[in-house]
């Protein structure tokens, strides 16, 4: 399986993932593989209801029970109760509930934590919650947005007298366009509350390290290193005896980009205990207790000119919080804000949004966190224009997109994008969908009065990713940086190891990075070991998500290893006895220009290094070298994506025919890794547009609380999908990369219910809500028609 | 994820069973292939006393056939019903119904009789039973019984088999010339259960629906069959026809609304799917 | 507490379990097969499938009594010596995993669908694996995998 490599190509190869071989052999280390001696169980009580006091709560019971070591309810728990921070309070006046891992007398949507029960194994654990003594005074639960800001509502946290988390301003000027304007097109969108739903439950497993004040926590998590400050700031565990690892990692999708309740609970009663103490949820756990994603009413006007010239665009947004403030909670939804005008050049833009609690589940980043909502809202409503015009879409956009020679061009939302070239995206992806056989289909069905239309759904999206230049999270008012750090050390035998503190689960770092140093390094891939994962022996990061790890933690491989060379150079020099500006690198080797005789591979460099019997003065033994970068700027991937939809109007079932994408994400490092990104990114996004969207009842009940009722597609619910790309390297990214993450969630899901509404609109279907369920679009159909169902 | 305590049997006779079942009282539940009972289990939404495990009781496992039925052991499990040559060639209907049922590991565990004897509304192979008019035998303390389909289903995830009984086995008439079948499922996914399923067998005579039986899935407490369509069927010769007897399909039922479907649509797609089901066993879509 | 002697991966287990241990709980925490995870508590996701007397079944689905005198094959059974089981090197040269927690299940069901179709249609592949989850890849590069495992095992893929 060793692939041979020219090492100054190995960017841009589809290699075949290091990660594989554990993966396909069950040889992984999953956090709830993790079977430490003498650990604890611990099970956890949660709320049946989503707005209750908690008249009664007695633990006594469970303590009788076999194998029970301990129990504890808030009362119990006292000081070690820590509260789930947040880090991004969005504005000065933002209103910041406190979130107590165990509950206070209160709980605020179903799932909140109750009380917990450790024993000796996993089954009594579970089995003593059953001698827990919990009544609850049921409230009403707060459900709806509207309702909840309107006077009167029920108030989910009454110490803070208002339903209201912020609100938060950003633009203006469109009340001047629009009353200029011969068109405003004006739209309400729901967005719909999703559940990440990775594969792998989360896990936490904490174990005191002998007799010591060190703890190590062991997390299904994306961000070890953001975990380990929270936590060591939460639970006063000093940060330097806090060790974190995130061993494999099965998914997250900003799922486990989190601080969560019950990994404050472990380290808290394995410190208590003074031994490991382990947890892991179910599915059903899972459904109600990890946060979720989206979850937005976006009220959307677009102003133009009666010839299709975009003028303004005015947003107004209430986002749900959920019951609490989780880590990034409020600032998800303002992730979003920047990239509402899309790719097009208008005059004036309005943006507000408003947080409003419930009780329901906290919400928080979900693949692409703001940017699908904002790229939904965007490409619907253009959309909507060009119906409204009787224009073609497509001819809509190009009408009103940023031209490839505009670059680098600010937006009315002022951020100000390097690169792009939408024109080429979209007539490749035109051509591979073939839009014009489709479109004439498209009328011939029409013509005929087919119960089966088709319809035509186009998104061309742009993304602001990389996360991101610290001093624009600051200006934001986030709490941290976004930077990212790599060492890269070169082991005495001239293997390598890129130490990144970037934290994968299931993007493939491991090949990836390895491609990039090796194409610096000259070391062929397999030499080169990728350490992530780990604040013990990765302790710098800033972990993944939000697309950021390669455009950032990239940029850190290329300079760390140009900084390697750089050290390596010298000491090469002096083994050959000349300047290190006569030496030429060129596949691992130094040789002096001219006379190739004379030469040392870096693997030679390295021994020399490390026996430091003859270093040229002032030099340190040991080869690594570190670098942190800051970015530069956000990335800008864009694309086109084309969607065939099959609508059957007997039935309202939806079917996707075909798909087309072409993504420009700049550089690709390994080409085969990022199809997969797209591939997965296309079916989240599908997801919600077709199947997916977590449902409340009036009592605040989820009832998409299991896989059984929350439907995930599977392979017969999404076609094959056709990706192409363009490559336009970013400028602002010394690798020219962009990020790929989430690019196929952001665009898909517009691309998907434009294919249905432009199929409907001879019906006079102008809107559909999600997930375009069968029902949901039976009942558009009959409404449309004038309620003759 | 984790079930509450219980007793495990495994009987090798129908009667050990029986025994096991008197034995464990009315807490005891038998288990087929355990593919609609364990989920339950593990969510602790039951809590046996003692599961007494049918699966490996060789009467009821296995298929065969006399003059007139092919008879399936109530253990027989759906991947085995679904391919079995018996099946295919005289009761095709139930094998195109089968591999609609969950997924292929699901159906390597799951049972025909457990599916039947579990009665879920949602569930596809009562339907089947019911259009073909499965004949089902019970065993009890008392002795053996036999059971029409039109009797057996009572209510929701209620049959004719008593707390002390057990589903043996189900005969299904053998399929004669002229009668064509399909089975019409409608679901969000492919793993989500049938929203409605229509499973439709008619006799044709000389281009003419001479016969037709209907059974509708998820459109009632139980499987029922579309009557007032059944009769308005008889001489259509068109999807026309067809499509104007469906129009009643969904007369007499009381399907339920959730968050995937309410009443009003069930109702709507009763009519179309049984369009469609009868247009394809008719030969005429 | 009922005895059972299961054969797992090769291996003969003799063991006393509580009935209501499911098979996958056993093989994880009983004698620490954990190449077999668990993904859901409703059958859904198919994370934990193994293959039970050689046929796929979901071992949250299976009491660890009710195997007792079968052969159990897990993930971590499936390569013979060093020697990847198509299915696996299929998965790896076309990308068919990424975070890896599906696989598991994902390869055995695989396994399964090619033992009974060995020459299975992409529809035939996207039904046979309809009870396996995955949130990765979109199913694309799986379908591929089993296709080109096909190939691998002299069948082929229509």
């Amino acid at each position: 399986m060793t692939e041979v490599l020219d090492t100054a190509n190995a960017i841009g190869r589809p290699i075949k993932r290091k990660e594989d071989a554990r993966l396909l052999h069950g040889q992984t280390n999953w956090t709830d593989n993790i079977q430490l001696p003498g650990t604890v169980h611990m099970a956890i009580l949660r709320s049946p209801v989503a707005h209750a006091n908690i008249t009664k709560l007695d633990i006594s019971g469970a303590l009788k029970r076999p194998n029970v070591v301990a129990a504890f309810g808030a009362e119990e728990l006292g000081d070690l109760n820590g509260s789930v921070p947040c880090v991004w309070p969005v504005t000065d006046d933002i209103v910041m509930p406190d979130f107590p891992a165990l509950a206070k007398g209160k709980v605020h949507h179903m799932g909140d934590c109750v009380a917990v029960v450790l024993a000796t194994d996993a089954t009594s654990a579970v089995d003593a919650l059953e001698a827990i003594d919990v009544e609850y005074d049921v409230l009403p639960a707060v459900i709806d947005m509207e309702k909840a800001i309107a006077p009167g509502s029920t108030i989910v946290h009454e110490d803070k007298g208002t339903n209201t988390c912020y609100v938060y301003n950003l633009g203006g000027g469109y009340d001047e366009v629009a009353a200029k304007a011969d068109v405003i097109v004006k739209r309400r969108f729901i967005n719909q509350r999703l559940i990440p739903a990775f594969m792998e439950p989360r896990s936490v497993v904490a174990a005191p390290m002998g007799m010591s004040d060190e703890i190590t926590v062991w997390s299904s998590t994306q961000i070890p290193h953001i975990l380990r400050v929270l936590l060591a700031l939460v639970t006063g565990v000093p940060e330097n005896n806090l060790r974190i690892i995130a061993p494999d990692v099965g998914g997250g999708f900003g799922g486990k980009l989190q601080i969560y309740r019950e990994e404050i609970l472990v380290t808290q009663l394995a410190r208590k205990l003074g031994k490991p103490v382990k947890w892991t949820e179910t599915r059903s756990e899972d459904m109600v207790a990890s946060h979720h994603g989206r979850d937005q009413i976006q009220d959307i006007e677009l102003a133009a000119t009666k010839d299709g010239k975009m003028l303004g665009l005015k947003v107004t947004l209430l986002a749900d919080m959920g019951a609490y403030l989780q880590i990034i909670t409020p600032g998800t939804p303002l992730l979003g804000m920047f990239m509402y005008p899309g790719i097009y050049k208008m005059d004036a833009y309005d943006f507000t949004c408003t947080g409003v609690f419930t009780n329901k589940t906290p919400t928080d980043a979900y693949r692409g966190a703001g940017r699908p909502e904002a790229t939904y809202a965007i490409e619907r409503i253009v959309d909507e224009l060009a119906n409204e015009l009787g224009m073609e879409p497509m001819e809509l956009r190009r009408k009103n997109w940023i031209t490839h020679e505009e670059f680098p061009y600010t937006t009315v939302a002022g951020l100000t994008y390097d690169t792009g070239n939408y024109e080429a995206a979209t007539a490749k992806a035109l051509e591979m969908f073939d839009y014009d056989g489709l479109r004439a289909e498209q009328k011939q069905r029409r013509e005929s009065g087919d119960p089966v239309q088709l319809g035509i759904g186009i998104s061309t999206f742009t993304e602001m990713c990389g996360l991101a230049p610290s001093r624009t999270l600051g200006a934001l008012k986030y709490v941290a940086g976004g930077w990212e750090h790599c060492t890269v050390r070169l082991l005495p035998t001239g293997k390598v190891e890129v130490i990144t503190g970037t934290s994968p689960h299931g993007q493939g770092h491991e090949t990836a990075w390895s491609q990039i140093a090796s194409s610096i390094l000259g070391v062929p891939v397999e030499d080169i070991e990728v350490i992530h994962g780990d604040t013990g022996r990765a302790p710098y990061g800033m972990d993944t998500y939000g697309s950021r790890s390669l455009a950032v933690g990239g940029q850190a491989i290329k300079a760390a290893s140009e900084r390697l060379v750089d050290k390596a150079r010298v000491i090469a020099a002096h083994q050959l006895e000349c300047s290190p500006s006569d030496l030429e690198f060129v596949e691992g080797v130094f040789s002096v220009k001219g006379d190739a005789e004379k030469s040392q591979p870096l693997g030679a460099v390295a021994f020399e290094a490390f026996t430091a019997h003859n270093l040229p003065d002032g030099v340190e033994p040991t080869l690594s070298a570190e670098a942190t970068i800051d970015p530069q700027d956000f990335s800008y991937p864009h694309g086109t994506h084309l969607a065939a939809m099959e609508v059957d109007t007997e039935t309202g079932k939806v079917t996707l025919r075909k798909y087309v994408c072409v993504d420009d994400i700049g550089i690709q490092v390994n080409p085969m890794i990022v199809e997969g990104q797209v591939h997965g990114g296309l079916a989240q996004g599908i997801a919600q547009a077709m199947y997916e969207g977590a449902s409340y009842d009036e009592d605040g009940l989820l009832q998409t609380a299991s896989l059984a009722d929350y439907l995930i597609p599977s392979s017969m619910d999404l076609p094959s999908f056709i990706t192409g790309s363009t490559v336009t390297p970013s400028t602002t990214h010394p690798l020219g990369t962009k990020g790929v993450g989430e690019a196929g969630a952001i665009a898909s899901t517009p691309a998907i219910i434009n294919g249905i509404v432009d199929a409907l609109r001879p019906l006079g279907v102008n809107e559909m809500a999600m997930p375009a369920s069968p029902m949901t679009v039976w009942k558009t159909i009959q409404a449309a028609k004038g309620g003759a169902a | 994820m984790i079930p509450v305590a219980f007793d495990y049997t495994q009987p090798s006779t129908v009667d050990e069973a029986l025994a096991s079942l008197a034995a464990g009282g009315e807490d005891a539940k038998i288990m087929g292939g355990g593919q609609s009972l364990m989920p339950v289990l593990r969510l602790r939404m039951a809590a046996p006393s003692v599961v007494v495990d049918c699966s490996r009781i060789d009467e009821m496992i296995g298929i065969c056939e006399d003059d007139t039925h092919v008879i399936i052991g109530a253990a027989t499990t759906h991947h085995a019903v679904m391919n079995d040559p018996l099946v295919k060639k005289y009761v095709p209907l139930l094998a195109e119904v089968t591999s609609t049922v969950a997924d292929p590991a699901i159906r390597h565990r799951g049972t025909l009789g457990g599916a039947l004897a579990h009665a879920d509304p949602a569930g596809d192979q009562p339907s089947a039973a019911q259009a073909l008019n499965a004949q089902f035998l019970i065993a009890g303390p008392s002795g053996r019984r036999t059971v029409d389909a039109k009797d057996f289903f009572v209510d929701y995830f209620t049959t004719a088999v008593g707390p002390d009984e057990i589903l043996v086995s189900v005969a299904f008439p053998k399929q004669s010339d002229g009668w064509g079948y399909h089975y019409e499922k409608f679901s969000r996914t492919a793993q989500a259960w049938a929203m409605v399923g229509v499973a439709a067998a008619v006799r044709m005579e000389g281009g003419k629906i001479a016969e037709a039986r209907v059974a509708l899935t998820n459109m009632a407490p139980t499987s029922v069959r579309a009557t007032s369509t059944e009769a308005a069927l008889v001489g259509a010769s068109t999807m026309a026809d067809i499509a104007a007897a469906s129009v009643n399909a969904a007369d007499g039922t009381s399907p339920t609304s959730d968050i995937h479907a309410d009443a009003e649509y069930r109702a709507h797609l009763a009519q179309v799917l049984t369009k469609r089901a009868v247009g394809k066993a008719a030969a005429l879509s | 507490m009922q005895h059972i002697s299961v054969t797992v991966d090769g291996m003969e287990y003799n063991a006393e379990v509580e009935p209501r241990t499911l098979l996958v709980h056993w093989l994880r925490n009983g004698i620490g097969k954990v190449g077999t995870v668990v993904g859901c508590d409703t059958s859904n996701c198919g994370a934990c499938t193994v293959l039970l007397d050689g046929r796929s079944v979901k071992s949250c689905s299976v009491l660890a009594v009710q195997a007792n005198g079968s052969e159990v094959t897990t993930i971590q059974g499936l390569a013979d010596g060093n020697e990847w089981h198509p299915v696996q090197t299929a998965f790896k040269e076309c990308h068919g995993l990424q975070c890896g927690y599906c696989t598991p299940g994902m390869v055995l069901a695989a396994v399964d669908l090619l033992g009974e179709n060995p020459n299975p249609s992409e529809a035939e592949i996207r039904e046979g694996l309809e009870g396996n989850l995955c949130r990765c890849t979109g199913y694309h590069n799986i379908v591929k995998s089993v296709a080109y495992a096909a190939e691998l095992m002299g069948g082929g893929s229509k």
